[in-house]
């Protein structure tokens, strides 16, 4: 029976930690996608160049990698500012085509540019020591670095929640999400709160990029391997939605985990199912605005 | 364009009540009516068919993806359908192929071609019907989990389909029980050409049909379509339905050609591959799929040996560039050029 126990807490808390990465990466998208609708299928690409970046801090400038997941944070969320003036901010108005294509062209062009400066093996990280080993939680002793990004995901959720329901501009973008046109006409600049917004979100998904690189491995498909990942998170939670996400990154973290550990034969099924099945009963998310 | 010459006469009453109906048929009729220059893409293929006697098997695979891109060209580029999961089709109908030859034994390839098809058609129906309820993002994410979900279970059963090392055993008959595959695959060129051309003459109908003008009318205003009465829903089934059996036949045929499938054909990859050269093309009109994709394959071809990521970059930069300034297509490029030029003297 402990046995079992033993086992169940290994899948919560790794899925848990599973979870916490895409969380951090789809928060971006889910939020971005709810203000203005863009389907943006480079969300992956970076989450990849967060990835890329810790990895040349880390390795070529001899940064530590806490401070070098910040630095792609920053770094990250300034360059995806340009991104968005000058493409995306020209196809708000078109049709979920267009984006896809756009985004689909930039995504590849981004791992074509990571393979030929990176090459296409998977990239490794050094951690610091206190991020390695094991670390007793009571029940059973589980890897540091894995306790680790549960603790920065739980500290990314109180601050965006905290942001998103305490704060006045927590306040512009719901109302934007709810209404734009509403919005607008109340006076709030939602082309400004986009901007704003979507550099807040890549950079939170570079962020994640980074925690990904020891737990998921990092390799210039990065941007469209999980990207199925990311969306599949953004439209069962609801667009817009940090509760949604969340919600659907546990699910879908627990339940990936818990599949490949229990059933391992029949692989991401069940979450493929999972997810038809939520969206036909459900088309806009579990928290989502119909 | 007959707007403004044709005002009708003050006292013909009954002559113009009827004079707009004539126009519209008679541009109907001009529009449906086969030009010339439409001989073009047959003739170059039984130009290619001669003058490049060795590279006939790259040929093949180059019909064989005008005829997946035409697929698509139907449900996209008609009916406004935007799908992520198109490759599902074109690996069913692969399957079909493969499975039936390598698990039961029958290797006969129009009967099996007919099958591949015809299960596709199925799963476009049944998928389709539950799908095509929905728009935008949500029906993006059906339709890329749906075709995801094929693929796993494909995996799940790998005891049958082999999983990702591909379907070992497939044996093809010969043609018709006379025409072996040639060392050069000329039978199967002949084959495929002659398919496409069926299917091309099918698809042309279609589009040029009441049917297909409720199709364009889906995609442009789906609320007026609703308005006015039109059986939406039916008639995005019933395209999409066709169009799978289309892609099934054009992954029949590649299993067929190439004596072998994986299940690789399902992946994102190869969804996003056939838009790209629909897009390249043209979409929504019906040449768009012979001009997209022998240059993408061309150009894949030639490029993808020397560097893949050079040409990934390139495939990507095209996109970006084909969104931002030409939402046509090569064919629109033409078309606005022909213009251009016509204007000018």
């Amino acid at each position: 029976m402990p046995q079992s126990i033993a086992a169940l807490v290994s899948i919560l808390f790794d899925g848990l930690a599973y979870a916490m990465v895409l969380f951090i990466i789809s928060v971006g998208l889910s939020i971005t996608m709810g203000l203005m609708g863009f389907v943006n299928l480079a969300h992956g690409a970076f989450a990849m160049a967060g990835g890329y970046l810790v990895v040349s801090l880390t390795r070529s400038w001899g940064i530590g990698f806490v401070p070098s997941l910040a630095l792609a944070f920053v770094a990250v969320g300034a360059v995806s500012v340009l991104f968005e003036r000058t493409l995306y901010a020209r196809l708000y108005k078109a049709g979920e085509l267009d984006q896809v294509l756009l985004t689909i062209g930039l995504a590849f062009m981004a791992i074509a540019a990571y393979t030929y400066f990176y090459g296409p093996s998977p990239q490794t990280v050094s951690l610091p020591s206190f991020l390695t080993g094991q670390i007793d939680i009571g029940v059973r002793t589980v890897p540091t670095y894995r306790a680790f990004i549960i603790l920065v995901g739980a500290v990314l959720i109180a601050m965006l929640w905290y942001g998103f329901e305490r704060t006045n501009i927590g306040a512009k973008i719901r109302a934007a999400v709810d209404n734009r046109r509403m919005a607008q006409s109340v006076g709030i600049d939602v082309d400004r709160l986009f901007t704003l917004t979507f550099a807040l979100g890549s950079g939170l998904a570079a962020l994640g990029g980074g925690l990904a690189i020891q737990t998921f491995g990092l390799t210039p498909s990065f941007a469209v391997l999980y990207l199925v990942f990311f969306l599949i998170i953004v439209s069962v939670g609801g667009l817009g939605s940090l509760k949604g996400t969340l919600v659907a990154s546990i699910l879908l973290g627990v339940f990936d985990i818990g599949g490949k550990y229990l059933y391992a034969e029949a692989g991401g099924f069940f979450i493929y199912a999972l997810t038809v099945l939520i969206l036909l009963i459900k088309p806009a998310g579990l928290y989502g605005r119909e | 364009m007959a707007v403004s010459d044709a005002a009708p006469a003050p006292g013909a009453v009954s002559a113009s009540a009827s004079a707009p109906r004539a126009r519209a048929l008679e541009f109907m009729g001009r529009r449906h009516r086969f030009h010339l220059a439409e001989a073009l893409p047959w003739i170059l293929m039984i130009a290619v068919y001669f003058l490049f006697p060795d590279r006939v098997t790259f040929g093949t695979q180059v019909l064989i993806a005008i005829m997946f891109t035409l697929s698509l060209d139907l449900i996209l580029g008609y009916a406004g359908i935007v799908t992520l999961g198109h490759a599902a089709f074109f690996g069913i109908g692969a399957y079909t192929v493969a499975l039936l030859s390598a698990r039961l034994h029958w290797g006969e390839p129009i009967s099996a071609l007919v099958a591949g098809a015809l299960i596709a058609a199925l799963a476009g129906f049944i998928s389709g019907w539950f799908l095509l309820r929905y728009r935008g993002l949500t029906l993006l994410m059906l339709t890329l989990a749906t075709a995801i979900l094929v693929q796993e279970l494909g995996n799940y059963r790998s005891d049958i389909t082999g999983g990702y090392d591909g379907v070992p055993g497939m044996e093809i008959w010969p043609l018709l029980g006379l025409f072996e595959n040639d060392l050069f695959g000329r039978t199967y060129y002949i084959y495929v050409a002659v398919l496409l051309l069926l299917i091309f003459y099918v698809i042309r109908r279609i589009v040029y049909s009441p049917f297909g003008q409720a199709l364009t009318g889906i995609r442009e205003n789906v609320r007026r379509m609703h308005a006015i009465g039109s059986p939406v829903h039916r008639r995005l089934v019933a395209s999409y339905t066709l169009a799978a059996a289309i892609a099934g036949a054009a992954g029949a045929l590649f299993a067929q050609s190439t004596a072998y499938a994986t299940l690789g054909v399902f992946d994102f990859d190869n969804s996003a591959k056939v838009m790209v050269m629909l897009i390249l093309g043209g979409a929504g009109r019906l040449y768009g799929a012979f001009v997209g994709a022998p240059i993408y394959m061309i150009l894949e071809d030639n490029l993808a040996k020397l560097s893949p990521a050079f040409w990934q970059f390139g495939i990507g930069l095209l996109l970006v560039l084909t969104v931002l300034f030409a939402r046509r297509g090569l064919l629109g490029i033409a078309e606005d050029a022909s213009r251009y030029f016509k204007r000018k003297p």
